[in-house]
C-alpha cells in the first residue's frame, strides 16, 4: 500500500461517517428532495469524465469519455434544477395571488 | 493543447477541498426545510467550483471535446429538468441517477483501454478501483432505466418474474463477477466487456422482479450505489473530489434507503429479493379476498359531497391517483370549501405514498396546503378512528387491510394508512384496477366503502361542484 492509497481510503472512510450523520435527523417532507439533491451531487463524476478525456488516446476512449461527460453532465444540470424546481413549492407556500384566486 | 495558465495539483487539490466542504454544507442545509433550496444552490456552487477548477488541471487535454460534451448535456440537462411535470419527477430521478451510474461504468472502461495494453503494469488499488466502478454503475445505469420505464409505465409496474429466476441472478451475478476477477489478472478487454455485459444484464434481472410500491426505495439505493461508483473512479484517477462526493452520496443514500425501508417496515434485503416476486396476480385463482372482491358499492358525487358536507372531519388521503391528475388544486378548492362550512380537514400522508416518500408533501405544497394540516400515519392512525369520512384520493396499496390482516399478502407487515377505521370512506379511483403493486384491495369490499369512479381531478371536481350545491 502506498502513502497515497492510505490517504485517500482515510477520507473515504470519514466521508462515509459524515454522509451518515449529515441526514440523520431529516424529516420525512424533505425525503425526495434531498434524494434528488445527493443525486445532483453524484454527477462530480463529471470531474472524473473530464480526466478520463484529457488522457484519452485512442478514438474509442474519447468517444467512451464523450459520453461520459455527456452523461455526467447531464445528472449534475438536471439534478440540481429538478431539485430546485420541487424546493421552489415549498419557499412559495405563504403569498401566491395565481394559486389563490383558483382556490376561492 | 493545454491551456497556458494550467495550475499545479497542489493548487487544484485545495480547490478540491473548498468544493467538498460547500458540498458538504449543501447537504446539511438540504436536510432542514427552512434551509433546503439554499442548501441545494450551496451544493451546486460546489460542483460548479470543482468542474471549473478541473479544467485547470496539470495535463488535461482535449478542450473540444470536453466542451463539446458539457455542452450537449447541459442543453439535455435544463430541457428535461425543465419541462418534466412534478408528477413525473420521480422516474426523472431514477434517469439521471443512471446516467451517472454510466458515466462511473464508462470512465472504468475507457481507463482500463488506455491502461491495460501493458500488462502488470497496473497497481492492484487501481485495478479493483476500475473494477468495482465498472461493475456497480453498470447495474446503476441499467437498473435505474428499468426502474425509469416502470415509472412511467413503459413497463408494466407489477413485478416481472419467471421461474428460478433467483437462481439465474444468482449465477449471473457469479459470472460477472468472475468476469471482473479475469479482467484484473488478465488484463484483456474482452473480459472488461464481458463484465460490462454482465452487470448491465444484472441491473436488469435486480429490478424487474420488485414491484412498484418499493420503486422508490429502489431509486434511493441505485442512488447510493452510484454514489459508490463515483467514489471509486476516484481512488482511479486519484482524485479527492470524487472520492469525497461520491462517498457522501454513497453514506447518506445508503441512510436514506434503511429510513424508506423502515417506514414501509422491510428489510433491503426483502425488497430486493423477497416477498413481491412471488405475489399472485391480480384475478388470481380465488382466496376469500378476491371473492368479494367483485362487490363494491358505487356512490355518486351528489350523494359523496353531501356526506363530506355534513362532516364533522375528514380526512383525505392522497396517493398516485392525485399526483397523475394534478388534482391537488381541486383538492385544495374541495378542503377550503369544507372548512367555510366548519368541517375540519385534515390530510393523512403515509411515507411512501406516491411514488416516492415525500412526494405528496410536494404536490400538496405546490397546492398551498397548509403544513400543518398534513399528518404523518403515527399522528394520522388515532385520528382516522375518530373521523367521520375517509376521502381516498387515488391511494392504493398504501390503505390495503391486507397488509394488517392477511399473512399470504405480499404487503404483510407493511404499516398502512388504517382507513378502514373512519366511520365511512369514499375512495376516488379511476377503475377497479389493482394498484401499482398489482394486488387487490379488500377495502373496497368492505362495506363502510363507497366508491367514486373517474379521474381523480374530475372526480374532485365534480366534488366541489356538489358541495358548493348542498
Amino acid at each position: 500500500m502506498n502513502a497515497e492509497l492510505i490517504f485517500s481510503l482515510t477520507i473515504f472512510a470519514l466521508a462515509v461517517f459524515l454522509g451518515f450523520e449529515l441526514i440523520a435527523r431529516v424529516p420525512t417532507l424533505l425525503h425526495t428532495p434531498l434524494m434528488s439533491g445527493t443525486n445532483a451531487i453524484h454527477g462530480i463524476v463529471l470531474v472524473g469524465a473530464m480526466l478520463v478525456a484529457g488522457t484519452a488516446d485512442s478514438t474509442l476512449e474519447q468517444v467512451l469519455a464523450f459520453v461520459a461527460i455527456v452523461f455526467g453532465t447531464v445528472n449534475v444540470v438536471g439534478g440540481f434544477l429538478v431539485t430546485d424546481r420541487m424546493l421552489d413549492m415549498f419557499r412559495r407556500r405563504p403569498d401566491r395571488p395565481d394559486r389563490a384566486d383558483r382556490a376561492e | 493543447m493545454t491551456l497556458p495558465l494550467a495550475l499545479s495539483q497542489n493548487t487544484v487539490n485545495l480547490v478540491y477541498a473548498a468544493a467538498a466542504i460547500l458540498l458538504i454544507l449543501g447537504i446539511k442545509r438540504l436536510s432542514s426545510p427552512a434551509t433546503a433550496r439554499s442548501g441545494n444552490l450551496v451544493a451546486a456552487a460546489g460542483m460548479a467550483l470543482a468542474v471549473g477548477i478541473t479544467l485547470f488541471s496539470p495535463g488535461l487535454d482535449r478542450y473540444w471535446l470536453i466542451a463539446a460534451g458539457i455542452a450537449f448535456g447541459s442543453v439535455i440537462g435544463f430541457a428535461s429538468a425543465r419541462m418534466v411535470r412534478m408528477t413525473a419527477i420521480p422516474q426523472m430521478v431514477a434517469l439521471f441517477n443512471g446516467v451517472g451510474g454510466g458515466a462511473a461504468a464508462l470512465i472504468a472502461a475507457a481507463e482500463f483501454h488506455r491502461l491495460a495494453p501493458e500488462p502488470g503494469g497496473l497497481a492492484g488499488d487501481i485495478l479493483a478501483g476500475i473494477m468495482f466502478s465498472a461493475l456497480i454503475g453498470s447495474i446503476s445505469f441499467s437498473g435505474s432505466l428499468v426502474a425509469f420505464a416502470k415509472l412511467q409505465e413503459l413497463l408494466p409496474g407489477r413485478p416481472l418474474t419467471f421461474p428460478a429466476q433467483q437462481v439465474f441472478n444468482g449465477l449471473l451475478f457469479a459470472a460477472t463477477l468472475a468476469a471482473a476477477v479475469a479482467a484484473a489478472a488478465a488484463e484483456e478487454q474482452v473480459w472488461m466487456v464481458a463484465l460490462l455485459v454482465g452487470a448491465l444484464v444484472f441491473g436488469v434481472m435486480l429490478v424487474l422482479p420488485i414491484g412498484g410500491a418499493d420503486m422508490p426505495v429502489v431509486i434511493s439505493f441505485l442512488n447510493a450505489f452510484t454514489g459508490l461508483a463515483a467514489a471509486s473512479t476516484g481512488f482511479v484517477l486519484d482524485n479527492v473530489a470524487l472520492i469525497i462526493g461520491g462517498t457522501l452520496v454513497g453514506a447518506s443514500g445508503t441512510l436514506l434507503t434503511v429510513l424508506m425501508g423502515r417506514a414501509m417496515n422491510r428489510s433491503l434485503a426483502n425488497v430486493l429479493f423477497g416477498a413481491f416476486g412471488a405475489a399472485p396476480s391480480g384475478g388470481g385463482a380465488g382466496g376469500a379476498a378476491t371473492a368479494d372482491g367483485q362487490m363494491v358499492r358505487e356512490i355518486t358525487a351528489e350523494d359523496a359531497a353531501v356526506m363530506l358536507a355534513y362532516a364533522s372531519q375528514v380526512m383525505v388521503v392522497p396517493g398516485y391517483g392525485l399526483a397523475v391528475a394534478q388534482a391537488q388544486h381541486a383538492t385544495r378548492e374541495l378542503a377550503d370549501l369544507l372548512e367555510a362550512r366548519g368541517v375540519r380537514v385534515k390530510y393523512a400522508i403515509h411515507p411512501v405514498a406516491g411514488r416516492m416518500p415525500g412526494h405528496m408533501n410536494v404536490l400538496l405544497a405546490e397546492a398551498s396546503v397548509p403544513y400543518p394540516q398534513l399528518m404523518d400515519m403515527e399522528d394520522a392512525n388515532p385520528e382516522l378512528g375518530r373521523t367521520d369520512v375517509a376521502l381516498v384520493v387515488g391511494a392504493n396499496d398504501v390503505t390495503n387491510p391486507a397488509a394488517r390482516s392477511n399473512p399470504e399478502s405480499p404487503l404483510y407487515g407493511m404499516p398502512i394508512l388504517d382507513v378502514d377505521s373512519a366511520a365511512n370512506v369514499i375512495v376516488l379511483k379511476r377503475s377497479m384496477s389493482p394498484g401499482f403493486a398489482g394486488i387487490d384491495n379488500e377495502l373496497y369490499s368492505n362495506p363502510k366503502t363507497a366508491m367514486l369512479f373517474g379521474d381523480a381531478k374530475a372526480s374532485v371536481e365534480r366534488l366541489v361542484a356538489g358541495v358548493k350545491a348542498v
